[in-house]
């Protein structure tokens, strides 16, 4: 036994390390995501517009009102994503499980749009409640009808009632969008999921579910853990099955439901972040949560960098980047047979 | 089901340097073997060892990535997968059954090999259904849909079904599975009928104590590679247990069918052979 | 030895299946013929049934009556028309993948086909500023482009249907990013025309949208026909196909073609109308519940589903015309809720 002790603790010090590791890159790819656009500004410029500001200069307004908003919701939308993507797939044990998948865009878009053409809605600070109802809502729905029935929510299962729902929910947006040529001209920017055009307003809206959403599935490690061998197991050791779906669940949505009203739907970084998390830490969601934590605003700002770059002057969104490289992950996975006995 | 009634033709099936894969991984190695015809040949072996691949092998299910299998001499796999169908009937492992189909419509997809593309119902179609539902004594679950039935009276539906095939050929992967005792050696009995019949039947079986009962000839497999065949009488031995089952053992005669009879020896009971 | 009596017996167990399946079959034409008629009838100028026939014969007879056999003949019956070859395009698309992919969620404009089509034809209208004929050529390449990517993307010494279902899934997600991305491209007004097709519609049919389809449907149809024999067995699982002599990995590759060509035809014909494929095959099995077939029940509800959803989508709202794809939508979208509820509750929704 005493073998097994310093390789494990080793181990934990290893993903320690690692995680104080990843917070540098976070930071980094901060700043170079300060320091990118339509305007390049040099780093130390940057440095200079954080720490003494100077109204007049049009890179440090640049800075503050473009830039550091769009960075700080990069960040944590991203860590938002990412945990929840960990947590959705720890909650239902479903390798595959993720905020696209799960009808939970289709269900803010559907709010939204009801919002702005029936209540005349034009602030985006506005549609942030609507997208969060909605998110709540879809995510319900769907996940209850899924769970219904000898097997409850396997993964094909999910995906399937995910995308009927998805579907069923989108040709309700777009009757409504053919119908009101204005709401069509505000959705079809929101519909993409994008970080730009998001100023504090924006931040401060979210901030608070952002933050509480992470705290909470922080707290749910445990619980996950517990969840993964399988109810049985779980309950026989006195874990309460029910209640760490529930508090799982219920994390998700508010961490899914602020990052797409902040930012629209942005799909796939939930789905693979947590994978590439697993692969590195193993099955131990005390320390997946934190990776993912990390890891996804990486994914999200690269994503987000990528886009500003790579069609000047314009640029892509980062929903449409994160789908181009999210979705040969997913297929990639799906072709991995192990897979098939879930 | 006394007095024989030969198959006017009686087909062989063989297999010669045989490799079974699943991906890059292989599960049955250079395997030799040649179903002794009009006979009750059982594959046994541990789990994973290859026994239900063999039997995928054999019915053209998988394909050998060395080797052939032999059908009347010929590679089973330039013959066309219709015209085998009209000798060989397999029972695979886990078949599904479409939703609210009725046993009768079932047991009828097993006519399929031999209906033309206009798929006219003949009455020999027919008899050849209730024959076979009368065989595994479903007769009376004919209008039933199959998702009512019990594990039991599914799986001797799913047998119902290779039977109307109408095959002189039989192989089962595994047929016993969900059934009670009492099942399990009805199954078993039928089998040895329709053997007796004539036709040729290849069971894959897990207990090891019923296969010594009803095989003319056991196949004892480990880690894809034949380890023994022949009679069980001649075969099943303690060593042979050992061997591929990594037990202890004692064989004794069994009381009611004279064939040898398995019994374990497990690590409390060791101590008590010591005794003795 | 079975005596006679057990052989008849089984015998009236299948002719008392058969008996069902050509009662459902009249009860559909017979709705449907009722939906042709009404179709005719209903507009601003509601004709007679008289004159309706009348105006179909006059071909044949000579007899021309200007004002009624224009309504009749001109406007309402290559819409009637285009909605039934749809239809039955639809209908028969959805009941040969959901039986082939063995679940009924996994239909094409669920799984991805669809949303190829649409792709396809988004860019041929917002990049290339191509409309007309040029877009519905470009919805069919989309829809047999997509199809052959999933399985490619799915095949792995085969295809299973888990796999088709998954990697439909994500290339649909992939479509609709391509989708919304050209949407904030493109000017309000030709993002705006775009979304109307998406939608689906039949207004303004012609025989520019019908004959392609019908064309396609003379070859579709018979090789459909030929194929969903093989179904009664490919149904039973891969081995069990091999075991009752049928050649499976070619056979199930034949059915996705004719299947996707039958969706990519029809959505080139009429946009990609939501949820008709989806719907008919199971209320097809519904009402044959258990006596097999379903095929040319599928596609009589296809032809009854769209068509009925096209009058109301006609005729319900005074002065405004809905397309026929906002109806299909949400009556497909309670019919979807109303089917994963009731399915999951009886544990058969996976």
């Amino acid at each position: 036994m005493e073998a097994v002790r310093p390789t494990a603790m080793r181990f934990q010090a290893t993903l320690a390390l690692g995680l104080a590791g990843l917070a540098v890159v976070v930071a980094a790819i901060a700043l170079l995501s300060m320091t990118v656009g339509a305007r390049a500004i040099p780093l130390d410029m940057v440095w200079a517009a954080l720490t003494a500001f100077d109204p007049n200069s049009t890179d440090h307004r640049i800075i503050w009102d473009l830039r550091l908003p769009r960075t700080l919701i990069g960040l944590l939308v991203g860590a938002a994503l990412g945990l929840s993507g960990a947590v959705l797939q720890g909650a239902t044990r479903n390798p595959l499980a993720d905020t696209s998948i799960l009808g939970i865009h289709a269900g803010a878009a559907v709010f939204v749009v009801m919002g702005i053409s029936l209540f005349g809605i034009t602030r985006l600070s506005i549609y942030v409640w609507l997208a969060f109802l909605g998110a709540g809502v879809a995510m319900f729905v769907v996940y209850g009808i899924a769970s219904m029935g000898r097997e409850g929510a396997t993964p094909v299962k999910l995906a399937l009632v995910g995308a009927a729902m998805t579907a069923a929910l989108t040709s309700i947006v777009s009757a409504v969008l053919l119908m009101s040529p204005t709401t069509f001209d505000q959705l079809r920017f929101w519909q993409v999921g994008s970080l730009a055009g998001r100023d504090m307003a924006v931040l401060v809206q979210v901030l608070p579910f952002l933050l509480a959403g992470i705290v909470l599935a922080l707290a749910t490690a445990r619980m996950l853990d517990g969840l993964s061998l399988g109810e049985d197991v779980a309950r026989s050791l006195g874990q309460n099955v029910a209640v760490s779906r529930a508090v799982a669940s219920l994390a998700a949505v508010i961490l899914a439901g602020s990052a797409t009203a902040a930012a629209g739907p942005i799909a796939f970084v939930g789905l693979t972040v947590p994978h590439v998390a697993r692969a590195i830490t193993g099955p131990n969601y005390r320390w997946i949560l934190p990776y993912s934590m990390l890891l996804a605003p990486i994914l999200l700002l690269g994503a987000d960098i990528i886009g500003r770059i790579v069609a000047p002057p314009g640029e892509v969104q980062v929903g449409i980047v994160t789908a181009a490289i999210g979705a040969p992950f997913f297929i990639a996975l799906v072709r991995r047979r192990k897979l098939a006995t879930l | 089901m006394t007095g024989a009634k030969p198959m006017t033709t009686r087909h062989t099936l063989a297999a010669t340097g045989m490799h079974l894969a699943y991906g890059a991984r292989e599960v049955v190695s250079n395997l030799d073997i040649a179903i002794p015809p009009g006979k009750l040949t059982v594959i046994v072996g541990a789990n994973a060892c290859g026994k239900s691949t063999m039997l995928r092998g054999l019915a053209r299910l998988l394909t050998p990535t060395h080797g052939t299998v032999l059908l009347d001499g010929k590679s089973i796999h330039a013959m066309s997968t219709r015209e085998v169908a009209t000798i060989l009937g397999v029972l695979p492992q886990s078949p599904t059954a479409p939703e609210s189909i009725v046993v009768a419509d079932l047991v009828g997809r097993g006519r399929y090999p031999h209906q033309g593309w206009f798929r006219r119902w003949t009455a020999e179609d027919d008899a050849a259904v209730a024959e076979a539902l009368a065989a595994t004594d479903t007769l009376e679950l004919a209008d039933r849909p199959v998702d009512e039935l019990s594990g039991g009276q599914r799986q001797r539906v799913w047998i119902a079904m290779a039977l109307a095939q109408k095959t002189d050929f039989l192989l089962l992967d595994e047929p016993t599975t969900f059934l009670d005792i009492n099942h399990q050696v009805e199954v078993l009995d039928l089998l040895t009928d329709l053997m007796r019949g004539g036709r040729t039947v290849v069971v894959v079986l897990h207990d090891l104590n019923l296969a010594c009962r009803y095989a003319d000839h056991i196949v004892a497999m480990k880690a894809g590679r034949l380890v023994a065949e022949g009679r069980p009488v001649e075969v099943v031995t303690e060593e042979l247990v050992r061997d591929v089952f990594s037990m202890d053992s004692r064989v004794v005669v069994d009381p009611v069918s004279q064939t040898p009879m398995i019994v374990p020896i497990g690590r409390h009971h060791a101590q008590a052979r010591v005794e003795v | 030895m079975t005596t006679l009596a057990e052989a008849s017996g089984i015998s009236a167990i299948r002719q008392s299946l058969a008996a069902r399946r050509r009662r459902v079959t009249i009860l559909l034409l017979a709705a449907l013929l009722a939906a042709i008629a009404a179709s005719l009838y209903l507009g601003d100028y509601p004709v007679a049934p008289d004159a309706i026939v009348r105006s179909l014969l006059s071909p044949l007879t000579g007899e021309i009556n200007r004002g009624v056999d224009f309504i009749v003949l001109n406007v309402r019956l290559p819409r009637t028309t285009l909605a039934i070859l749809t239809g039955v395009a639809f209908g028969l698309s959805g009941a040969i993948f959901q039986t082939l992919l063995r679940n009924p969620l996994a239909s094409p404009d669920i799984i991805g086909i669809s949303h190829g089509a649409s792709a396809a034809a988004v860019i041929c209208m917002l990049v290339f500023g191509i409309t007309g004929l040029g877009v519905s050529m470009g919805a069919l390449a989309g829809a047999m482009l997509t199809a052959f990517a999933i399985y490619a993307l799915a095949w792995r010494g085969g295809v299973t249907p888990y796999r088709v279902v998954l990697v439909g899934i994500a290339i649909a997600a992939i479509m609709g990013a391509v989708i919304s991305y050209l949407f904030t491209r493109a000017r309000l007004q030709e993002a705006q025309e775009a979304l109307a097709w998406l939608v689906g519609s039949l207004n303004a049919a012609n025989l520019n949208d019908i004959l392609p389809l019908a064309g396609a449907l003379v070859v579709l149809v018979p090789a459909t026909v030929y194929l969903v024999r093989s179904l009664d067995v490919l149904q039973l699982g891969d081995d069990a196909a091999i075991a009752l002599g049928n050649r499976v990995e070619p056979t199930k590759l034949a059915l996705i073609v004719v299947a996707v060509a039958h969706a990519a035809f029809a959505t080139a014909a009429a946009g990609p109308v939501a949820f008709v494929a989806f719907v008919a095959g199971p209320i097809a099995r519904a009402l044959l519940a258990g006596a097999g077939g379903g095929f040319l029940q599928s596609a009589l509800v296809g032809a009854i589903v769209m068509l009925g959803s096209d009058m109301v989508a006609q005729h319900a709202l005074p002065a405004t015309q809905l397309p026929v794809g906002v109806v299909t939508g949400i009556f497909g979208a309670g019919f979807l809720l109303w089917f994963l509820a009731s399915a999951n509750r009886q544990g058969r929704g996976g």
